[in-house]
Formats: C-alpha cells, sequence, structure tokens
C-alpha cells in the first residue's frame, strides 16, 4: 500500500493546524471582546463553511484562484505563487475550511473567563500582550487544545474541497479522503480499508486523547 | 490626593439611575464607601481604575489627569497603576500564590513581608483552586499591594476573612498604607467592621 497519502494527510493536517492556531487566535480573541456589526459579518464568514457544501466552496476558490484569469492570474504572475492544484492550495482551502473549528471553541472560552481576570492584569501594569499571554491564554488550554485536536481531525477529513482544489495528482494532492475514492472507484477495497481504518484509528485516537486530557483539567482545580 | 467629578447611568432592576460622585480624597486618607446594592459602589472604584468610562467626569491626581471625558482624555489602566482588589478575587487559576506575586513584581523583600502578612508563607507553591476563601481573599490583597500602589480601591476585602485573621491584617494594612502614603477605598456591606482602619466615608445612595 502506497502510505504517501497518509503522509500528506498529516503534513496537510499539521500544517493547517498551525496555520491557523497564529491566524485564529487574535481574530478569536478579537471577537471575543465587544459586538459590533462588522464582527458579526465576519463571524458569520467564518462559520459559513461549517453549513456550506464543501464542493460549493472549493468550486469558487477554483474559479477565484485559477491562474487564468482574475487574482490567481495575478498571484503566479506577481509572487509565482499557484493555488490551484497544489500543495499550498490545499492549504489555503484548509484553512478556511476548517477555520471555523479553531476560531468557535477559543472564542468561546475567552468570552467565558471573567473580565475582573484581565483587568487584574492590567492593573498590575501588564500590557494586553503580556496579559493574554500570561492569563488569558493559560487558562483556555482545554479549549485551544480541544480546537487544535478539532482542526486537525477536520482536515484529516476533507474531501469534497480539497477535491475540487488540489485534484489527485500523487504526492501533491493525493490525500487520504481522495485515497479512499480513488480505491473504491478502482473497487480496490482492500486499499480503500486500510486507508480508512488509518484515517479512523488516528482520529479516534486524538479525540480520545483530548477527552482524556479535559476531563483530567476538570476534576483539577488548577485547570 | 485624588479629585472625582464623575457621572454614569447606571441600568438597575428598577430603571436606570444616575451614579453622580463629587469628591476629593486626600493623599494617605481611608475611605469606607457603602451604600445599598446596585447603587455603584464597585462601579465607581472600577471608574477610578480606568475599566469602565463615565458617561461624563474628570479624574485628577496629584500629578496627572486620569480622565477628563471634555478633553477625550482617558489613561489606560495600566498607566493609573491602581491596586485593586477584586469582589470575585479575579486570582489567575495557573498561577500559584508565588507566581501571582512575582508576576505583580521582581521585589522579592517585598514579596517575602507580603507573604508573612498574609499568613500564606506556606502556601507559596499553592494555586487558587487548592487555598479556602480567605486564603484566596487575603492573596487578592497581597497581589494588589505588590506594586506599592499610591491608590488602592478594595471591593469587599474581608468578606471571607474570620474576625481574627480580619483584625490582624487591618492592622498591617494600616501600617502599609502609612508606610506606602497609599490612599485607600474600600467598598463595604458592613460599614463598622471597617471602624478601625478607616478615617473617612462615603455613602452613595
Amino acid at each position: 500500500m502506497d502510505l504517501s497519502p497518509i503522509w500528506l494527510t498529516l503534513k496537510l493536517a499539521g500544517i493547517t493546524s498551525i496555520v491557523l492556531l497564529v491566524v485564529g487566535l487574535p481574530i478569536a480573541w478579537w471577537l471575543s471582546k465587544g459586538r459590533s456589526f462588522f464582527k458579526v459579518v465576519l463571524e458569520a464568514m467564518i462559520t459559513i463553511p461549517l453549513v456550506l457544501p464543501p464542493s460549493v466552496l472549493g468550486f469558487y476558490m477554483l474559479l477565484a484562484f485559477s491562474p487564468r484569469h482574475g487574482l490567481g492570474e495575478w498571484l503566479l504572475r506577481t509572487f509565482n505563487i499557484q493555488f490551484v492544484f497544489s500543495f499550498q492550495g490545499l492549504v489555503l482551502a484548509s484553512v478556511i475550511y476548517s477555520m471555523p473549528f479553531m476560531v468557535g471553541p477559543i472564542k468561546s472560552a475567552l468570552q467565558q473567563l471573567p473580565a475582573s481576570l484581565s483587568q487584574a492584569s492590567y492593573s498590575l501594569g501588564k500590557t494586553r500582550w503580556q496579559t493574554f499571554i500570561n492569563v488569558l491564554l493559560p487558562n483556555i488550554k482545554s479549549s485551544l487544545l480541544t480546537a487544535i485536536v478539532l482542526t486537525f481531525a477536520h482536515t484529516m477529513g476533507e474531501f469534497g474541497v480539497v477535491l475540487m482544489i488540489g485534484g489527485n495528482i500523487p504526492n501533491v494532492t493525493r490525500v487520504a479522503s481522495i485515497a479512499v475514492y480513488d480505491s473504491v472507484e478502482q473497487m480496490d477495497y482492500s486499499t480503500a480499508n486500510s486507508y480508512s481504518l488509518i484515517l479512523f484509528l488516528i482520529t479516534f485516537i486524538l479525540v480520545i486523547g483530548v477527552f482524556v486530557f479535559n476531563n483530567y483539567q476538570l476534576k483539577s482545580p488548577v485547570a | 490626593m485624588i479629585n472625582i467629578d464623575i457621572e454614569k447611568k447606571l441600568k438597575a432592576y428598577r430603571g436606570q439611575q444616575v451614579l453622580k460622585i463629587k469628591r476629593e480624597f486626600i493623599r494617605g486618607s481611608i475611605t469606607k464607601i457603602y451604600g445599598p446594592s446596585g447603587a455603584g459602589k464597585s462601579t465607581l472604584l472600577k471608574i477610578i481604575a480606568g475599566f469602565i468610562k463615565p458617561d461624563r467626569g474628570i479624574i485628577n491626581t496629584d500629578t496627572i489627569t486620569w480622565l477628563n471625558t471634555g478633553l477625550k482624555l482617558d489613561v489606560a489602566p495600566q498607566k493609573r497603576k491602581v491596586g485593586f482588589v477584586f469582589q470575585d478575587y479575579a486570582l489567575f487559576p495557573n498561577m500559584t500564590v508565588g507566581q501571582h506575586l512575582n508576576y505583580a513584581t521582581e521585589d522579592k523583600e517585598w514579596i517575602e513581608r507580603l507573604l508573612i502578612i498574609g499568613k500564606l508563607e506556606n502556601f507559596i507553591q499553592h494555586k487558587p483552586g487548592y487555598l479556602s476563601g480567605g486564603q484566596q481573599q487575603r492573596l487578592a490583597i497581597l497581589r494588589a499591594l505588590a506594586i506599592k500602589p499610591k491608590l488602592i480601591l478594595m471591593d469587599e476585602p474581608f468578606s471571607a476573612l474570620d474576625p481574627k485573621i480580619k483584625s490582624a491584617l487591618i492592622i498591617d494594612l494600616k501600617m502599609l498604607f502609612d508606610e506606602l502614603g497609599t490612599t485607600a477605598l474600600i467598598v463595604t456591606h458592613n460599614p463598622h467592621e471597617l471602624d478601625e482602619l478607616t478615617n473617612e466615608e462615603l455613602i452613595i445612595k
């Protein structure tokens, strides 16, 4: 069995989780503070991938980043970057598609922290950044872990959006979920089963790990 | 000295009411603030600390203007560096007693002295979840004092302390306030408990 789709899937899920952690944390923090019309619109846009068929998102991304016109052509000409049928395209699609899984839990956790925690830190002369790093972040670690694992697991399970923008190029865009589909199409049920089982086991272990960790946190008074 | 002239609309159960305070607190004075629930006692402290903005007002200290809504001047809470004891303590669940104080100051000798005053020297490695209510409240007081504030705002700071510890702590606090030249505003539901400590009072109706 060719294991390259599994490695590619893990690589994609890992990079997507790291990118989303860096991008999602400040967005979640900003969204957690107060309400405005712009924030509502942004939150709705981040949430849309949860309900939109992945193929629709993939279709529009395919149109937007096509190297033949518009944005895609400009990106190719100016930065020599092509998002269609490339690994970076998969990362971009995954970042957009999995964003609600990173932003949602972190935003909710930050909103649940009492405002007095930040205020106490400010009264000690600490900046917003120092407060975020030393006070807020350590006190949402279970939600943070949940968000990272959900993002990772969700990215591993992507199909429609990655197929639309990435196609099925071995070692480049052929991730495990596409390899399963491809094997079934070729009536190779044994290979499809092997890929599926590996995906299932990795996801199961990740989710169990989060539940065990969060259960431990709940029982501990130093959560 | 701190001079306050503020006005803020409060949302209350019985409709809207206005918190209107005009008062000067002289340096080193210890003022107890009391009045009915919902009158705006905690809000007043948060306005002074810079956590809440009033609808209108001016707050001047000896050296600097913290707030002047007319001039759109509003100094950040970080720059006011006011010691604040929160009603819900607002302790950081991820930090031990020692880490709380180290987060506030690098002065090790001062930290050791505070730990002795708060009788928490044997709990340095404990996180808030492992402390009693009284110990948590003492930690909240020590953390506010750690920055050696010129102004300390305390919201029901002794509510969880037993009478013996409270009396001892009040004596130590009075000494510390004198030493640091700290002006203190203390919100209480039971004004008589602070008779030994305070020399001024403000009733908010």
